[in-house]
């Protein structure tokens, strides 16, 4: 009663309500609804407890194991055992670690310009039987993975592939031979390598940034045309800020996506990394470790280093989004 | 001088309209055309696999692009090569017979009771001539080898079965979600929007070691009843679709009696077509792709592997037969493709709902 007097009108209220008992806050109608609606996401809270919750905690507890799922009986409590082996006496993880980074760096990148590349082709009014094409560059990206992956491998087979073929033909060198250009044995093309394999999954990202792209008022073009702006300064002072949520959200799926690499280099090389440890990225050392190898105690310490990797990644990342991404009053 | 001053230039509203148009047009042309060239750039793989996938394996490594064969003609109960034979009104296509060092005798096979025809000149700068010639044997042969009906069967039953269970088990939550209030309602969603972020790593392995302990590893099980507790996607894009649909309807079916099931069937669901096929379309494709979960449950059991592992398997044992695995890889591609074309604008449509409204 004593603290009233200078809040504003809604807290008294919200005080008098308090003094009422809880129960005849909501009625019997909206309790029978929340009831309801406890029961319409029942299944998703069930499967959370039991695929999600429940499989993580056996997870922590797992990791604290030297447990081969051969000889169960045999597993005993090692305390961090299995963590310091991951972070300091196992080198193999380092070196899946810088792999796996090393193509994200390189991997993001371009497929971030070429997504946005492709967008504002797809955007263009110029651009004749826009839905056609529309269709045609998204075509690919339905293209089951494991199809993709043999038909790039094949395309970029150093002496039988187009690519190098067509490299010859331009440029009049013979990348076709044992000295030609070797995408898939050469440790060092192998991020482009792999960057080339996965272009076809970009079609989501296209798709979301011609939405992106077609959300941008027409007005802000017109009157920045007015101002005396040239196509490249409307691009980087309105396009390129009015589509930053829609990069951004592509820049935080790709990244997750790409911690988690694993299907591509899998088919090609199964978990032998070849070239000379090129492709052993993580999820590959993972499923080596934890599947192969059946190491349930080491296997979850390696997906839990994944997890909090992931999750330092995204931190960082939203944390730079304050700078670099433009949200509008309306959307926040 | 008169030179100096500058002329005044005269322009006409029709001069202005005029010019326009001519840059429009040519602008015009200029996109579409950079746009059907980087297509072409674009979809080359795919006719890079449907060509290969027609050559016969020597093909492959030999033929310059297109599959073709050294033209042959029999004469006189042999075979003699055909090549491109150049005299001086122009070139002719003639049989190789007899090979000599500075001069060799052709023979004409549109007229071979020309009898034998000298050419002077060495026979090794020839061209010979090619001709098209498709192994389409490689599909039956891949068809069998991978015994596909087999690998069809099994994606085809994952991705049916479990689309039921995605698609029915997230409206019923998403619905929850997007009309009820009760506590906790936005940190549950919350939670349920973090599991989009976390890597599945993180559940496997004891969820392997639980599916193991209780004998499920070499089923399906495994894969196929967790897909009946809804997911994160599906439940938003459906929550989002049912924002749209207006409260009234479903207030008259209160005030007619309808219970809150009663209205989910026969109000909402009906009103939802478009959105449920779109989730039915990705969950489709996601079991069509999905690989690692049928990796570690069914590499121990042949007889069940999905398209994606039968795959990975047959290109590490056919790793020298390229054109086995293309006929292959075009075959797996084209049922995704086929059904792709048919529901591209709902298809479509829901990636952007996804994407954008985050």
């Amino acid at each position: 009663m004593a603290t009233t007097m200078v809040k504003p009108a809604g807290w008294g209220r919200l005080r008098l309500d308090r003094t009422r008992p809880k129960r005849q806050e909501i009625g019997p109608l909206e309790r029978r609804r929340a009831r309801a609606g406890l029961l319409f996401i029942s299944p998703w809270l069930v499967g959370f407890l039991l695929f999600y919750l429940l499989p993580m905690v056996a997870s922590a507890f797992f990791s604290t194991l030297s447990f081969q799922l051969a000889t169960p009986d045999e597993a005993e409590f090692i305390g961090l055992g299995n963590w310091q082996r991951a972070l300091f006496n196992d080198p193999n993880v380092w070196r899946a670690w810088i792999v796996t980074l090393r193509f994200a760096v390189i991997n993001l990148p371009i497929g971030l310009v070429v997504a946005f590349g492709f967008a504002l082709l797809l955007n263009s009014d110029y651009l004749r039987s826009r839905n056609l094409f529309r269709t045609l560059f998204y075509a690919p990206s339905v293209v089951p993975f494991i199809a993709s992956t043999l038909i790039f491998s094949q395309i970029l087979n150093s002496q039988t592939g187009w690519v190098n073929r067509l490299i010859s033909f331009l440029f009049g060198i013979d990348a076709t031979g044992v000295d030609g250009i070797r995408w898939l044995d050469n440790p060092t093309l192998i991020p482009l390598t792999y960057t080339f394999i996965g272009i076809w999954g970009l079609g989501n990202a296209i798709l979301i940034n011609l939405a992106g792209l077609q959300g941008v008022p027409t007005a802000l073009y017109e009157s920045a045309s007015i101002d005396g702006a040239g196509w490249w300064r409307r691009m980087w002072h309105i396009t390129v800020p009015m589509v930053s949520p829609v990069i951004f959200y592509n820049l935080v799926l790709g990244l997750v996506g790409l911690l988690q690499y694993f299907l591509q280099p899998f088919v090609l090389n199964g978990t032998s990394g070849y070239p000379q440890g090129a492709t052993n990225f993580y999820m590959i050392y993972f499923y080596k470790q934890a599947f192969q190898f059946a190491q349930m105690g080491y296997g979850a310490t390696l997906a839990w280093i994944l997890f909090f990797v992931a999750l330092a990644i995204t931190i960082v990342v939203f944390g730079t989004a304050r700078s670099w991404v433009y949200y509008s009053a309306e959307q926040t | 001088m008169n030179l100096l001053v500058p002329r005044r230039q005269v322009t006409t509203y029709d001069e202005v309209t005029a010019r326009i148009k001519r840059k429009r047009l040519l602008m015009t042309w200029g996109v579409t055309t950079l746009a059907v060239a980087i297509l072409s750039v674009w979809l080359m793989p795919l006719a890079y696999a449907g060509v290969t996938s027609l050559k016969t394996r020597s093909q492959v490594a030999d033929a310059p692009i297109l599959p073709t064969e050294i033209a042959t003609f029999e004469f006189e109960d042999r075979k003699y090569e055909v090549f491109e034979v150049p005299f001086d009104d122009g070139d002719r296509e003639l049989a190789l017979v007899t090979r000599g060092r500075e001069t060799s005798e052709f023979v004409d096979p549109s007229d071979p009771e020309a009898g034998l025809i000298t050419w002077e000149g060495r026979w090794r700068t020839l061209e010979p001539v090619r001709s098209l010639s498709l192994a389409w044997g490689n599909y039956p042969e891949a068809w069998e080898l991978i015994n596909f009906p087999r690998l069809l069967f099994w994606t085809t039953f994952y991705a049916t079965v479990t689309l039921f269970g995605a698609v029915i088990s997230s409206a019923f939550v998403a619905y929850g979600f997007s009309r009820f209030r009760f506590r906790g309602r936005g940190v549950l969603f919350m939670v349920l929007m973090a599991t989009i972020i976390l890597p599945p790593a993180v559940t496997q392995v004891p969820s392997y070691a639980f599916f193991s302990w209780i004998g499920w590893t070499g089923t399906w099980l495994p894969l196929i009843v967790p897909q009946f507790f809804a997911n994160a996607y599906n439940v938003f894009l459906l929550r989002q679709y049912f924002f749209t649909i207006p409260t009234e309807m479903e207030q008259a079916a209160a005030v007619d009696g309808a219970g809150a099931l009663r209205t989910f069937f026969y109000v909402i669901l009906p009103q939802s077509v478009p959105a449920l096929t779109a989730v039915s379309l990705f969950h489709f494709f996601f079991a069509w792709n999905d690989f690692f979960g049928p990796l570690i449950y069914l590499v121990s059991n042949r007889d069940i592997q999905p398209i994606s592992i039968g795959l990975t398997f047959f290109s590490g044992v056919y790793d020298s037969e390229p054109q086995l695995i293309m006929a292959a890889s075009f075959i797996t591609l084209a049922i995704p493709l086929v059904i792709f074309f048919f529901a591209q604008r709902v298809f479509i449509q829901g990636i952007v709902i996804t994407g954008v409204d985050k």
